[in-house]
C-alpha cells in the first residue's frame, strides 16, 4: 500500500457502498398517501391528540399552503413530490412494552447492526436511549434513574399527553411555524421526536441520546425535538442517524428547538448518516432540517455536528443570543463524496449585550460532490460588546468536486468585534512530504492530516459519541482515514 | 392608462440613443426593460442596497457643452471631461492612444462592445445602453508604454439630470496604461451611471483609480467589466471619498493563464452616506493570481456593504484567490454588511478570505495619548493609518497625496 495516492483514494471513495444498508422487515401502519387537512386530522386522532395539537397542526398547514420552496441554497435536486408522501408510519404493534424481553426480536436485531444494543448501552455505558424506529418511540431506558431527578426525557407524543403545559409553553417559540417552508410541513405533520426537560439546577447525569432511523420506504421522517433546559441547568443531547439503502429520495423534514434558560447549558450534538445515494447519484435522503436555540441570560447552547451522509442536505442549527453575556457555538465537518450536496453553516443572533458566538466549520468534498458553507453573524443594534469569531475551512479531494463559502456579516454595533476567516485548498503537498519524509506511508499521512482537520470539531463530541464519529469519517472515507 | 412599470416610468424622459454597439444591444436593452423593474432588497444581489430613492427621482437627459467643471485635473496629461454624459473637453493628442467617440468608431471596434455584460439581466446595462448620446473607444497601441496618467473627469451637473455614458478600453499586446477616473457631482438629483469595460491582451497592463466624490444628493453607480488575457495585469483601486449613494460593480474576467489581478477599495463614510462594493472575480484559466483588499471606516448613520465573489471554474487549477475586507465602526448609527464569497471547483489551489468588523484599538489611542497627543489628533492618526494601506496601493505619487488631502479636509484630521 505504499503507493496509495490520492487517485487511490479517489477511487476507493467512488467505489464504495453504504454500510449500513438493510431493510427491517416490521409490519408497518401506514396512512394514505397524500396530504390535506384529512390527513392531518387522521395523524392527529391516530396519536391520540387533544385539541390544541390538531390545531395548531391545521394552522402550520395553512401557513403552508401559502408558501413555496426555498430555491436560494446552492443545491440541485428533484422537488419531492409532498402528494405522494405517506406522511405517517408507525410500527404496529400497539401495545406498550412493559420490559426490554418483549421488544420485537427484529428490532433488537436492528439495533445490534447499528451497534447500539441496548443492553449493552444500558450496562456499560450510562445512556439512555430512546429509539425511534420510524415514528413512534419504542424503548426508553434509564427513565427511572431520570425522573427521580425531575429530568422528563421522553417521546413527543407522550410528551403532549402527559406535559401539555411544557409544550404548549415552548413549542413554537423558537421556531414558529412560519418560518420557512420545511418548518412549517413538519409542524403540520410531524409525527414524532423527542422532548427533552432539565428542571432548575439540574444537572443531567447522562449523555441523552435519541436514535433515528428511517425504515419504511416511501415514508418522510418528520422528527420534532424539544429541549428545555430551566434556570441552571445542564444537558448533553446526541442524535445519531443511519438509514436503510433506497433507490427511492427520501425526504427528512425534522424541527429541532433548544431553549436555554438562565444560567443553563445544552450542549447538542449530531453524527447524521444517512443514506447518501450510490455513487451514480442515484437515490439517498433529502435531508432539509431547522433547528434552532434561544439562549436566556447567561447561558449557552453549543451545536456539534458530523454530517457525511445524505444526498441532499440543508441545515442550519442556529442560536439567538438574546440574553445578556450569552454564548452560541457551532463547530461541523461535513463530508460530501460521490453526488452529495451540502448547504450547510449556522446563524448567529446575537441581541443581548457581551454575547459570544464560535463558528467552527470543516468541509471536505471527495468525488462529484458540492460542499457549502453559508453562515449569518448578525450584530443588532443593541447587542454591546459583541464577539464572533468564525472559521470555515474547506478541504478538497479530486478535481471535479466543489466547496463553496457564503458568510453573511451584518453589523449594526459599533462595538462589536467580529472575525471571520475561509479557506480553501487540497491537501498540502508539503504536508504530505513532510509526513513521508518521517517514514508514513501515503495513505498514512493523509489519514494524519485528515484527522488533524478535523480533530478541532470531533474534540468537542462526548465521548461515547466521538467514538462512532470518527468510525463514520472512516467509512466515509475510507482508504484515507484509519 | 395602462400600468407601466416603475422603471418605465422612471426612463420616460430619457432620450433614445442612436449609438448601437451591437445590432442586437438596442433591442436586448428595450426588452430587458420592458421585463424587469428595479430589483427589490429581496433580490440577492440587491440586499443592503435599497434602490427606492432613485426609483422616486424624474430626471432628464440635459446637454451642456459648456465646461461647467470645477475640479482641476490632478496632473496635464490626456485630459477627457465628460459631462451629465456629453464630453465636453476632449484630450491633447497622446502618442500610443487613440481616442475616438463611439460615433467615429468603426464597426469591428462597435462590435467589441458589450461582449461580456449580460444585458437580459441587469436593467441598469441596460439603462446605459440604451440612453448613453455619447461614448469613448480608448485604443492603446501595441507594446505602447503610456507616459503618466490618462483622465477621465466625470461631472454631473443641474438639477434631476441622468448621466450614463459608455466607455471601452482595449488594452493591446504588451502595452501599459494608467488611467484615472474621477467622478464628480454639482447641484441636486443626480444620477450618474458610467460604464467602463477593459479588454486587456496578452503581457499587457493596465492600472485604474476610481475617485469617487460626488455630493450629498447624488446617486453613483459605477459598473466595471475586465476581460483579462494571457499574461496581464489589472489593477483597479476605488475610493469612494464623498457621496450620497454610491454602489461599485466590478466584474472581472481572467480568460488567460498567468494573469495578475488587483482589486483595492478604501471608504470612509459619514453622515447618511451609503456605499456598496460588489466584485466578482471569475478564474476560468489556470495559474492565475487574483487579491482583493477592501477597508472602511464607517462614521455618522452611514451603510456600508463589500460583497465580494470569487470563482474558480473547473480546470482552473493552480489559482492563488485573496479575498479580504476590514471595517472600523466610529458611531453608534453606523453599520456594515460584509459578504466574502467563494466559489471553488478546481482543487489545486489556494482561496482564502478574511473579513473583520470592530473599533479603533483603545490600547493603541492610549499609547499615543500617553506620548502626548491629543485624543482627536491620536484617533486620527490611527484611521490614517488604517486607511493608508489602501492608499499606498496606489501608483502615482500625485494620486496618494491628492487622496490624503482630500480625507484630511473632509475628515477633519490632524495632519
Amino acid at each position: 500500500m505504499s503507493n496509495y495516492t490520492e487517485t487511490d483514494l479517489e477511487k476507493d471513495l467512488q467505489d464504495q457502498e453504504y454500510k449500513y444498508g438493510f431493510v427491517t422487515n416490521i409490519e408497518s401502519d401506514k396512512i394514505p398517501v397524500g396530504l390535506n387537512e384529512d390527513i392531518i386530522r387522521l395523524i392527529s386522532s391516530k396519536k391520540e391528540e387533544p385539541n390544541w395539537m390538531l390545531d395548531y397542526r391545521l394552522k402550520a398547514f395553512a401557513v403552508w399552503q401559502t408558501m413555496t420552496e426555498p430555491e436560494w441554497g446552492h443545491v440541485h435536486y428533484e422537488k419531492p413530490k409532498f402528494d405522494e408522501i405517506a406522511y405517517y408510519s408507525a410500527p404496529k404493534q400497539s401495545k406498550k412494552y412493559e420490559s426490554w424481553e418483549d421488544v420485537d426480536p427484529e428490532m433488537k436485531a436492528t439495533m445490534k447492526k447499528l451497534g447500539i444494543s441496548m443492553e449493552e448501552q444500558m450496562r456499560l455505558t450510562g445512556v439512555a436511549v430512546d429509539f425511534v424506529m420510524d415514528s413512534v418511540s419504542v424503548a426508553t431506558s434509564f427513565k427511572s434513574k431520570l425522573s427521580e431527578l425531575g429530568i422528563i426525557f421522553c417521546s413527543f407524543s407522550e410528551a403532549v399527553k402527559e406535559h401539555p403545559e411544557l409544550v404548549q409553553k415552548y413549542m413554537g417559540t423558537v421556531i414558529p411555524t412560519s418560518d420557512n417552508f420545511y418548518a412549517a410541513l413538519n409542524s403540520a405533520v410531524f409525527t414524532d421526536g423527542s422532548f427533552c426537560y432539565i428542571p432548575k439546577g439540574v444537572r443531567c447525569p447522562m449523555e441523552l441520546s435519541t436514535y433515528f432511523r428511517i425504515n419504511e420506504g416511501g415514508t418522510g421522517q418528520f422528527e420534532r425535538t424539544l429541549v428545555i433546559a430551566d434556570e441552571g441547568a445542564y444537558v448533553s443531547y446526541l442524535e445519531g442517524c443511519t438509514a436503510p439503502q433506497r433507490d427511492e429520495n427520501q425526504l427528512h423534514a425534522a424541527v429541532v428547538e433548544l431553549i436555554a434558560l438562565e444560567n443553563a447549558e445544552i450542549k447538542y450534538s449530531t453524527v447524521q448518516n444517512w443514506y447518501p445515494g450510490d455513487k451514480n447519484g442515484l437515490g439517498g435522503i433529502y435531508n432539509f432540517v431547522t433547528k434552532r436555540g434561544i439562549c436566556e441570560r447567561k447561558s449557552k447552547i453549543s451545536w456539534t455536528q458530523v454530517e457525511t451522509g445524505s444526498a441532499v442536505t440543508w441545515k442550519y442549527p442556529s442560536c439567538i443570543l438574546k440574553g445578556d453575556y450569552s454564548i452560541g457555538e457551532f463547530y461541523s465537518v461535513a463530508v460530501t463524496n460521490n453526488y452529495q450536496q451540502a448547504d450547510t453553516g449556522t446563524k448567529m443572533i446575537h441581541l443581548g449585550k457581551n454575547t459570544k458566538s464560535t463558528i467552527i466549520s470543516k468541509g471536505i468534498s471527495a468525488g462529484k460532490s458540492q460542499n457549502s458553507y453559508r453562515g449569518l453573524v448578525q450584530i443588532h443594534k443593541n447587542a454591546k460588546n459583541a464577539r464572533n469569531f468564525s472559521q470555515c475551512d474547506s478541504l478538497l479531494m479530486g478535481d471535479t468536486c466543489g466547496a463553496h463559502t457564503f458568510p453573511y456579516i451584518e453589523c449594526k454595533n459599533p462595538s462589536a468585534k467580529i472575525e471571520h476567516e475561509a479557506t480553501t485548498s487540497k491537501i498540502g503537498e508539503d504536508q504530505l512530504f513532510y509526513c513521508k519524509q518521517r517514514g508514513l506511508s501515503e495513505e498514512k499521512a493523509i489519514s494524519l492530516i485528515v484527522n488533524g482537520y478535523c480533530k478541532e470539531v470531533l474534540n468537542q463530541l462526548p465521548m461515547e459519541f466521538a467514538v462512532e464519529a470518527q468510525k463514520l469519517l472512516a467509512i466515509s472515507l475510507e482508504g484515507s482515514v484509519g | 392608462m395602462e400600468n407601466i412599470s416603475k422603471i418605465q416610468a422612471f426612463a420616460s424622459k430619457f432620450k433614445e440613443t442612436n449609438l448601437a454597439f451591437t445590432p442586437t444591444s438596442i433591442a436586448d436593452a428595450k426588452n430587458t426593460l420592458l421585463h424587469l423593474d428595479f430589483p427589490t432588497t429581496k433580490t440577492e444581489f440587491w440586499k443592503y442596497t435599497r434602490l427606492a430613492k432613485l426609483a422616486q427621482l424624474r430626471l432628464n437627459q440635459e446637454k451642456i457643452r459648456e465646461n461647467e467643471q470645477v475640479v482641476a485635473p490632478l496632473t496635464d496629461n490626456g485630459i477627457v471631461r465628460i459631462t451629465n454624459g456629453y464630453i465636453t473637453s476632449f484630450s491633447k493628442e497622446i502618442a500610443g492612444l487613440t481616442i475616438t467617440p463611439f460615433s467615429k468608431c468603426s464597426e469591428q471596434q462597435l462590435s467589441l462592445i458589450g461582449k461580456k455584460a449580460d444585458l437580459k439581466q441587469n436593467i441598469f446595462l441596460a439603462l446605459n445602453t440604451l440612453y448613453s448620446q455619447e461614448g469613448l473607444f480608448i485604443e492603446v497601441e501595441e507594446n505602447a508604454q503610456i507616459e503618466g496618467v490618462f483622465q477621465l473627469l466625470f461631472h454631473a451637473h443641474g438639477e434631476n439630470c441622468f448621466a450614463p455614458f459608455r466607455v471601452f478600453i482595449h488594452v493591446k499586446k504588451g502595452s501599459a496604461f494608467k488611467l484615472i477616473q474621477q467622478f464628480t457631482a454639482s447641484g441636486e438629483h443626480l444620477f450618474s451611471l458610467p460604464i467602463v469595460e477593459y479588454l486587456v491582451e496578452e503581457n499587457a497592463r493596465i492600472s485604474c483609480d476610481k475617485l469617487q466624490m460626488e455630493n450629498a444628493s447624488s446617486f453613483l453607480l459605477c459598473e466595471d467589466y475586465s476581460i483579462q488575457k494571457r499574461n496581464s495585469t489589472v489593477l483597479l483601486n476605488t475610493f469612494s471619498i464623498s457621496g450620497a449613494w454610491v454602489r461599485n460593480n466590478s466584474s472581472f474576467l481572467i480568460e488567460g493563464e498567468n494573469c495578475e489581478t488587483n482589486l483595492n477599495g478604501a471608504y470612509l463614510l459619514k453622515d447618511l452616506q451609503h456605499l456598496d462594493n460588489h466584485t466578482i472575480v471569475d478564474h476560468i484559466a489556470p495559474h492565475c493570481n487574483s487579491n482583493e483588499l477592501y477597508k472602511g471606516i464607517l462614521s455618522g448613520k452611514s451603510t456600508g456593504v463589500f460583497n465580494g465573489k470569487v470563482f474558480v471554474r473547473p480546470n482552473a487549477q493552480k489559482i492563488s484567490a485573496f479575498q479580504s475586507n476590514a471595517n472600523v465602526l466610529l458611531s453608534d448609527d453606523a453599520s456594515v454588511n460584509s459578504k466574502p464569497e467563494l466559489e471553488i471547483y478546481a482543487n489545486d489551489v489556494k482561496c482564502s478570505h478574511g473579513s473583520t468588523t470592530g473599533q479603533l484599538d483603545e490600547n493603541a489611542v492610549f499609547y499615543l495619548r500617553a506620548r502626548g497627543l491629543s485624543e482627536k489628533s491620536a484617533r486620527s492618526l490611527i484611521t490614517q493609518a488604517f486607511i493608508a494601506e489602501v492608499v499606498d496601493k496606489v501608483e502615482q505619487k500625485e494620486v496618494r497625496d491628492f487622496i490624503k488631502n482630500k480625507l484630511v479636509e473632509l475628515h477633519d484630521w490632524t495632519n
